[in-house]
């Protein structure tokens, strides 16, 4: 029972130093590529925004899963839990963003193609 | 009636039937916390999706975050974009995992670690909100200022290679000048109107003097660099369509760009910092309540779970406003 408690705490810590690792590299990668910003990735579009942003989006999203699985234990509770929690912000809060681009674009399009003068 | 009918559904003892066994197995605490996470969650992406809609709106003419925050302590008229907000990125990332260690810690009844982790933990979060406030400081400040057009463009000034230029190496000093009334030269119970550092006299007289500046616009072009005028246009532009002079940032006006940018950085690192505050004041209860040995005496140490729960979806939010307002 000892030797198994002591198994288990070097692994949680473990996991723990781990996972910060992978966070802190991610983010110096994101930091690097918001400072060099590579021309190839800022002049390439790719479904509305460019390849650089998409990069973005991804790595962070990468950040959001490690810090919601090991720091907050996700990993480690029921699949109800999980389910409960996970599907329910990522299905409402992709509604609510699409809805919420898709009518910033139509504006944004309206402002600059329609009859308004609005630089004066 | 010797029984009454109960009907069956065929499901007792698997999950769908109830009774002894528990669907999601946690602890109420933990479970109530969970579901306040989500909810929680749901009001900063509605935040950064109402950001993103003006954002949409606005997509020509929005600021270049490299160029809004590029301030580094002691470094001062350095260019330094984005270092500064890393290194916010990395102590909240850090503090994280001291809370995570102190979570650990608790498992195995380890109340010295414990006490020493969430220590820790406070120390970050506070140095976080120091950071955040500092940061706060500049935008509001403002660095260039900048003038406003009566469609409330913002035009800024800049010299023959495209660098930024300050209004007050633009403006030259004229004699009339509206100075800002002071309760000490006039009616004590009246305060005057905040006026800018010069006045717009000033800068167009000075502009004119000094033919190798130009006059920068929102607008982006195609590199995603905000576009230059010539110098005949930019005269036109200073002579037919500017309003006012604006200096740093409030939530009626900015020198940066789109007035609703200063308006979404203030509300929505505002509330990040405020979640931030929340976090620290109630980890500083829990952490008193393991030094008197509260949760010794209760045999465990979920508290701090839970209040670790909180302080990485502190975290996981600083992640996107980091990577929304910072980086796309």
């Amino acid at each position: 029972m000892a030797t198994d408690t002591t198994h288990n705490k070097s692994s949680a810590t473990k996991r723990i130093w781990e996972v910060f690792i992978i966070l802190s590299v991610l983010t110096i990668v994101e930091v690097i590529l918001g400072i060099i910003k590579p021309e190839f990735l800022v002049e390439t579009d790719f479904a509305i925004t460019s390849l650089l942003n998409w990069i973005f989006i991804i790595l962070t999203i990468f950040k959001a899963y490690y810090i919601t699985w090991a720091f907050m234990h996700m990993e480690h509770e029921s699949a109800g839990l999980r389910r409960t929690v996970v599907w329910t912000g990522v299905f409402l809060i992709c509604y609510l963003v699409a809805i919420l681009l898709i009518e910033g674009d139509y504006i944004q399009d309206v402002y600059s193609n329609g009859y308004i003068s609005w630089d004066f | 009636m010797e029984s009454t009918t109960v009907a069956k559904t065929g499901t007792e003892g698997k999950l769908w039937g109830g009774g002894d066994s528990k669907p999601l197995k946690a602890s109420y605490g933990k479970l109530m916390m969970w579901f306040f996470i989500t909810s929680d969650a749901l009001t900063f992406s509605a935040f950064l999706a109402a950001y993103g809609f003006s954002r949409f709106k606005f997509i020509n003419e929005w600021p270049i975050a490299d160029e809004v925050f590029n301030h580094f302590p002691f470094l001062h008229g350095v260019d330094a974009p984005m270092y500064y907000v890393a290194l916010m990125t990395f102590i909240l990332i850090f503090s994280s995992v001291t809370m995570v260690l102190a979570v650990d810690a608790g498992h195995h009844m380890k109340k010295n670690k414990v006490v020493t982790y969430m220590a820790l933990t406070i120390l970050g979060g506070i140095v976080f909100l120091g950071s955040q406030a500092w940061e706060w400081k500049n935008f509001i400040k403002g660095e260039y200022g900048a003038i406003e057009t009566k469609g409330g463009d913002i035009l800024q000034f800049v010299d023959n290679d495209g660098h930024r230029v300050s209004i007050n190496d633009i403006a030259v000093p004229l004699t009339e000048i509206d100075r800002e009334h002071q309760a000490n030269n006039g009616i004590w119970y009246q305060s005057g109107n905040e006026q800018p550092s010069v006045t717009l006299e000033e800068i167009k007289a000075g502009f004119m003097q000094k033919s190798e500046y130009s006059i920068r616009t929102m607008q982006l072009n195609e590199a995603g660099e905000k576009t230059i005028l010539d110098r005949t246009e930019a005269e036109k532009y200073l002579n037919n369509r500017v309003t006012r002079v604006v200096e740093g940032a409030n939530l009626t006006r900015n020198e940066y760009g789109p007035q609703l940018f200063a308006d979404f950085f203030f509300f929505i690192t505002g509330f990040h910092g405020f979640h931030v505050f929340s976090g620290v004041v109630i980890l500083i209860i829990i952490f008193f309540n393991v030094l008197i040995g509260t949760y010794e005496k209760r045999g465990s140490y979920e508290m701090v779970e839970k209040v670790g729960l909180y302080w990485h979806f502190v975290d996981l939010v600083w992640v996107f406003v980091f990577t929304f307002f910072y980086l796309v």
